[in-house]
């Protein structure tokens, strides 16, 4: 029977990393390592020596891992991105959820394509935390916004919250634009007045 | 008239000014074309998208369609640079204590010594230097190379030149995880304004005319979409030209001080864009000539010779026929479509498509179609000069 694959997933954010690992566990019997530390990637994988490489396609630290292509001794395996240029699908599936792979040289496409699906799967399922969180994010900066331009109107021109609130819904109607995007140009004009 | 979208990946920094202005000043559109612009967080992440057709042209390293034709990298593919959008621009620094040792063995903090900087650089970290880059196949890790190697230093052993993304290089600096970096602009005078490097040199200093970026496509796009491509290359070209102009390099530091760009402020852009450097965080300012081109002295033009001496070095350092490598990465150097597409607006052209590279001490005339053009200098520290048809 062939070894276990041993699979590095590099990802600092320690719900995101269980999240993968739990889904890649229920998916076979591997050797599983998460890196966290950005600094140390290079030094870490070249200990650990693994068959595939598992990273957010936004992660910076990418660029890093682009050295193991390069086999410089002849016990080096080189990688290479992705498990099979001609597995467009595959590839394509993995841009979209925000994974790219990197798999040593010359492992069986067999044994890839599980690891794959379900590493798959679940970066599909962290891009959709991630954006989840980041609407959460601007929605509040949009409501931290949408207060400002409120306080300057009830200020300037005594009325109320309501009031001022209605005020900027008008605007934003008649112009056709966002009321967040109304209240933002209030508040950058009233830093200029000062 | 409806526009023809192009997707072009770019990463943020000085040097992708040429995108941002054929964009926002309208080149772009003027040629009929909708320059969306993909701000990519990493160069792999710019070249995937690239070679999986994710988007149509990119803002890259002059090495990488070298080292990809070469089947070098990750994701090896055929990709050409239609032109080259920036020379020069690159910066070497040191965290602040080898800085301080440097200083204590009588350097004299000279900003333009390739030869002086360097011995005190080798002696400061006793002969085993760990260089940050910001990728594995980038005019950086060429010049350190080349650099570092004539003075005596070479990979693999006593120089270790390593790949570190810049937003992680202060971290990997104060780790002690590498002693220096070299790095495209803003980042080393974002280094100089945290306190967390000093600037010891100007790439420039090792190359005078190093082909920093280019606009890189696929091969096949390239060919299925001539007309779209004379489009851009025209657009691009106008857009280097208004930003030589030094009236229009204040309105190209607010412009790329953007969110959707740099997004950080313009004035420390406008150190690069003028060529005047701040090397320390309570340092004097200095003047670096030829820090960094957009347009002046063919700066577009593509020369195949570039490109070999590119592919010359890479082959040289990872053991592979350096005859054969210097033919291959020549090839990916479109000076044919440099000239078909631009000779149109009237830009000078060159009489050849390859020189000696680095035999220009000064700046020198040299025969052109219009007859105008001045080009240089383009020395090496140490005279090299390379040879194209015998490297």
């Amino acid at each position: 029977m062939a070894p276990r694959l041993k699979i590095a997933i590099v990802e600092k954010d320690e719900d995101r990393a269980r999240l993968i690992v739990d889904g890649l566990s229920a998916a076979g019997d591997y050797e599983i390592t998460v890196l966290g530390d950005q600094t140390t990637i290079t030094r870490r994988l070249a200990q650990l020596d693994p068959d595939v490489v598992l990273i957010d396609i936004a992660n910076p630290s990418r660029d890093s891992l682009e050295m193991l292509s390069i086999a410089s001794g002849a016990k080096d395996r080189p990688v290479a991105m992705f498990v099979d240029r001609s597995d467009d699908e595959t590839t394509r599936a993995a841009i979209e959820a925000g994974l790219s792979a990197y798999v040593v040289d010359g492992l069986a496409p067999a044994r890839i394509k599980p690891v794959m699906d379900a590493a798959i799967a679940r970066f599909n399922m962290v891009s959709q935390m991630k954006s989840e969180l980041e609407a959460v994010k601007s929605a509040l900066a949009e409501r931290k916004i949408v207060d400002r331009a409120k306080g300057l109107l009830m200020q300037a021109r005594g009325i109320s919250e309501d009031e001022a609130y209605t005020l900027l819904r008008k605007t934003a109607m008649d112009q056709g634009r966002k009321v967040a995007e109304v209240a933002q140009a209030l508040v950058t004009a009233a830093e200029l007045l000062k | 008239m409806s526009l023809t979208p192009i997707r072009c990946g770019f990463v943020p920094l000085v040097d992708c000014a040429p995108l941002a202005v054929a964009r926002e000043m309208g080149f772009a559109a003027e040629e009929g074309l909708e320059l969306i612009l993909e701000k990519q967080p990493s160069w792999s992440a710019l070249r995937d998208a690239l070679v999986l057709g994710l988007s149509d042209c990119a803002h890259m390293l002059s090495p990488v369609p070298v080292a990809m034709s070469l089947g070098l990298g990750g994701l090896p593919a055929r990709i050409d640079a239609l032109m080259v959008l920036s020379v020069n621009g690159n910066v070497i620094g040191v965290s602040p204590e080898v800085a301080a040792r440097m200083r204590a063995d009588g350097w004299s903090g000279a900003f333009r010594d390739p030869a002086g900087t360097g011995q005190h650089l080798i002696r400061a970290t006793e002969g085993s230097l760990r260089i940050g880059v910001p990728f594995p196949f980038s005019m950086h890790a060429e010049l350190l190379h080349h650099w570092l190697g004539t003075l005596g230093l070479s990979s693999p052993g006593a120089l270790d030149v390593r790949t570190v993304p810049p937003p992680l290089m202060p971290d990997a600096l104060a780790r002690g995880e590498i002693d220096a970096f070299c790095v495209g602009e803003p980042w080393g005078s974002y280094a100089v304004e945290q306190g967390t490097g000093e600037l010891i040199l100007p790439g420039a200093a090792i190359w005078a005319f190093a082909p920093e970026k280019v606009l890189a496509a696929r091969h096949d796009w390239i060919e299925e979409n001539p007309e779209t491509v004379g489009r851009l290359m025209r657009a691009l070209a106008r857009a280097a030209r208004w930003l030589s102009d030094r009236d229009n390099r204040a309105m190209a530091g607010d412009l790329l001080s953007k969110s959707g760009y740099l997004g950080i402020p313009s004035m420390i852009i406008d150190r690069a864009l003028a060529g005047r450097i701040i090397t320390a965080t309570r340092g004097l300012e200095a003047v670096a000539p030829n820090f960094l081109h957009f347009h002046a002295k063919a700066a577009n033009f593509p020369w195949r010779s570039q490109a070999g001496w590119i592919a010359d070095s890479i082959a040289r350092r990872l053991d592979l026929d350096r005859a054969e490598a210097v033919e291959t990465g020549k090839a990916c150097f479109r000076s044919d479509l440099y000239r078909r597409n631009l000779a149109p607006l009237g830009i000078d052209m060159p009489g050849a498509s390859e020189k000696l590279e680095g035999a220009m001490e000064h700046e020198t005339a040299v025969a052109s179609t219009r007859g105008h053009m001045i080009l240089g200098p383009d020395r090496f520290f140490d005279g090299t000069i390379f040879d194209p048809s015998a490297p």
